[in-house]
């Protein structure tokens, strides 16, 4: 990771640039310790997310992909600061509240807010909306000009619910609904950032287009910034300014959403884009399928260096031995890969790629 | 499965006696304290041996409920069903529960959409396989043991002589789903039925199972239906495809023609919310509107006419009349009342260049 940080600074300072950047994520790790025995020694630790390195842009969309367990709903949970890092930096407008106490979060919690994947376990049943959606103004003692329940209507309304709908329980809903009803209290008070983990993923394939309009629509007019949490790549297309991709903890590509799509670089990154099942039967016979052999290694024992090096197609001795940087392999488009996939035009001389 | 390039299955030398397994208007009614809920209501289809039918909706569509029905795993009391189920010439509905449970296993199994759930955790992934092994066949422990260890390593679980004594939540997610596979292929059903397969899994495992099915399929033969709500997965998998809507069979044609002629908008609207890889990204998703509609009280005419965006093309006979599933051109049956030169305009002009 020795030349991660440099990266992540040339980036930044092409990126600022054209936008400004409102979070900054430097060298993150997540360990949750493992303790056995009478003492409650630590034996190890899961190493969940361990160094990752990334800005989101004002107004953009990032998206974060990889299979379960690579560490994608950990990222977002740190970034929301719902877990405490064991290292790295988080900074959001500059302020760096990685390691802040809850009381000095809490006023941070109006511009970071989260959509949680599961519309049923998300919200309080022997709540009303009402109340749920109401319960942000009343924990920040946020006035409101009409009063909270005025606010909390038009908010409803925003979202594509009715204002009927105030005094109603979440268990009348529907499961579209209810994600609705997360995202209108995510918005309730016009937070900068949104995290949203998986928020379609539990929907039917109908309502899923509607929360994606939705989520865009509100993006336009508030100018929100979102990072995304999601496995289903073509979602993901949809949705994303730019997408990482993480493998088991760590970020193995990054790049804006055409190049990614079109050129991937990272072998994981082309399994992946290969397996998802296209909609056309004229495909079947046509489509080269690369076939990841196996699962996920465990987190609590990564392979050495290249953590993907067990199940890559391309890997060769190095891959064990020395782990790839995270390099620039064209604009924008970072890639932790010895032998990277797609290299058509080779820019200037690669930083950090061994020859 | 041999005939990709045109899916079209060979219809034309059924066996004498008719096919495999036959549905004639299967009706599934559970009465409730809020009225009776219509899971399925005149569902009509046929599989052949070596064929695969997808099926495919929204949740509460009826889908699931159907595939318990063929299976008879209703519990008795709860459920009210009409119609037949016809498997070899033996019909399913009002036979008594233990000539099904004769059946279950040696002529029909089922893969379940979650495996931890539907696996006992108290015994072992191979004492389960052994139990149903040693009920269809007449062998020793040993060597239905054997026999478990090869089902194993047939659907590529490593180390199968050490992982058929491990516990199912030793087993990964992806892991888990195969040993139900070898479960449900252990006796060489005629029948299989995989409900969701591979939707609690990710995308590299999914491809992974999905190739298995297909490929065991080849070997063994066997009819296969597929229930599922992706798109893609029947894509890759059926010659044919119904698509359900609130209990009711909307479309039912050969996989090839749902993917490049639909006929029904509810399947129209299917591909239009999906977001896809193989096509240029478009700006904006077309959801289908609203939600779908409560089994309880269903529309009157077609269930789908509040949603549909052509429904007054039909002079109001949508909302009066329900449109019976009709033969509109060869194997292509629609149910719905759009007149074909309607329906065809709407598709070339609206649908067809959108896709």
């Amino acid at each position: 990771m020795t030349s991660a940080p440099t990266d992540a600074a040339t980036s930044q300072s092409r990126a600022s640039a054209k936008s400004e950047d409102l979070l900054v994520v430097t060298d993150l790790q997540k360990h949750f310790p493992i303790r056995r025995g009478l003492l409650q020694r630590q034996v190890g630790a899961v190493q969940a997310v361990d160094g990752m390195s990334f800005s989101v842009h004002k107004g953009e969309t990032l998206s974060l992909v990889g299979e379960s367990g690579c560490g994608k709903t950990t990222t977002g949970r740190m970034l929301t600061r719902l877990l405490e890092p064991t290292g790295g930096t988080i900074l959001f407008e500059g302020k760096d509240i990685t390691h802040i106490s809850a009381g000095k979060m809490r006023p941070l919690r109006r511009d970071v807010q989260m959509i949680f994947q599961d519309p049923y376990g998300s919200l309080n049943p022997r709540h009303t909306v009402g109340t749920i959606v109401g319960a942000p103004f009343r924990l920040q003692n946020v006035k409101t000009e009409h009063g909270v329940k005025k606010t909390v209507q038009e908010l409803l309304e925003l979202v594509g619910l009715s204002p009927e709908h105030y005094n109603r329980y979440p268990h009348e809903f529907s499961g579209g609904q209810r994600q609705r009803i997360g995202i209108a209290r995510a918005l309730a008070l016009k937070p900068k950032l949104i995290v949203a983990d998986e928020p379609v993923s539990a929907l039917d394939v109908s309502i899923q287009a509607q929360v994606i309009n939705l989520l865009e629509d509100l993006q336009d007019e508030l100018g929100l910034t979102y990072v995304t949490i999601a496995h289903d790549l073509s979602v993901v297309r949809h949705m994303s300014d730019r997408v990482a991709v993480m493998y088991l903890g760590k970020m193995v590509e990054i790049a804006d959403r055409t190049p990614l799509y079109e050129r991937p670089m990272h072998p994981y990154t082309v399994a992946l884009m290969s397996a998802v099942p296209i909609p056309d039967t004229g495909r079947r016979t046509r489509r080269e399928r690369i076939r990841l052999e196996g699962d996920v290694p465990s987190p609590i024992n990564p392979p050495t260096a290249c953590r993907f090096h067990t199940r890559c197609w391309k890997a060769q001795g190095i891959c064990s031995t020395i782990e790839p940087p995270l390099a620039e392999l064209a604009p924008g488009h970072r890639v932790a890969c010895h032998f990277p996939e797609n290299l058509i035009d080779l820019p200037t001389p690669t930083v950090g790629r061994p020859v | 499965m041999s005939t990709d390039a045109a899916p079209i299955v060979d219809r034309s030398a059924p066996s004498p006696a008719g096919p495999f397994l036959q549905v004639k208007d299967l009706r599934v009614h559970f009465p409730t304290d809020d009225g009776v809920v219509k899971s399925v209501d005149g569902l009509s289809f046929s599989v052949e041996r070596g064929q695969t039918l997808g099926i495919v909706g929204e949740s509460g569509s009826g889908k699931s409920v159907t595939s318990l029905s063929i299976m008879g795993l209703h519990p008795p009391g709860t459920a009210e069903i009409s119609g037949q189920v016809v498997l070899n010439g033996d019909n399913l509905v009002g036979a008594s529960a233990e000539h099904i449970r004769r059946l279950r296993g040696k002529d029909m199994a089922m893969i379940f959409q979650d495996p931890l759930s539907a696996m006992h955790p108290y015994y072992t992934v191979g004492h389960q396989i052994i139990e149903a092994y040693r009920i269809h066949n007449r062998v020793s422990k040993q060597v239905a043991r054997k026999h478990a260890i090869d089902m194993l390593d047939r659907v590529g679980i490593p180390q199968p002589k050490s992982r058929v004594d491990d516990y199912p939540h030793q087993f990964s997610g992806g892991m888990r789903q195969r040993a139900m596979i070898a479960m449900a292929l252990s006796c060489d059903p005629e029948l299989l039925i995989a409900d969701e397969p591979t939707t609690a899994l990710d995308v590299t495992v999914q491809a992974q199972i999905l190739d298995l099915i297909r490929d065991l399929q080849q070997e063994f033969n066997s009819a296969v239906i597929i229930i599922t709500h992706d798109l893609g997965v029947v894509a890759e998998l059926a010659d044919d495809i119904l698509v359900m809507y609130a209990g009711r069979s909307v479309e039912y044609a050969s996989a090839h023609e749902i993917f490049t002629a639909p006929l029904h908008p509810y399947t129209w609207g299917l591909l239009g919310s999906m977001p896809r890889l193989d096509r240029e990204r478009t700006e904006r998703l077309k959801p289908i509107q609203g939600a779908p509609p409560s089994l309880i009280n269903v529309p009157t005419g077609c269930p789908f006419h509040p949603r549909c965006t052509y429904a007054e093309l039909t002079a109001g006979a949508s909302e009066t009349e329900r449109p019976e599933l009709v033969e509109i051109s060869p194997r292509h049956h629609v149910a719905c009342h759009l007149s074909a030169p309607d329906r065809q305009r709407v598709w070339e002009n609206d649908i067809k260049p959108s896709l």
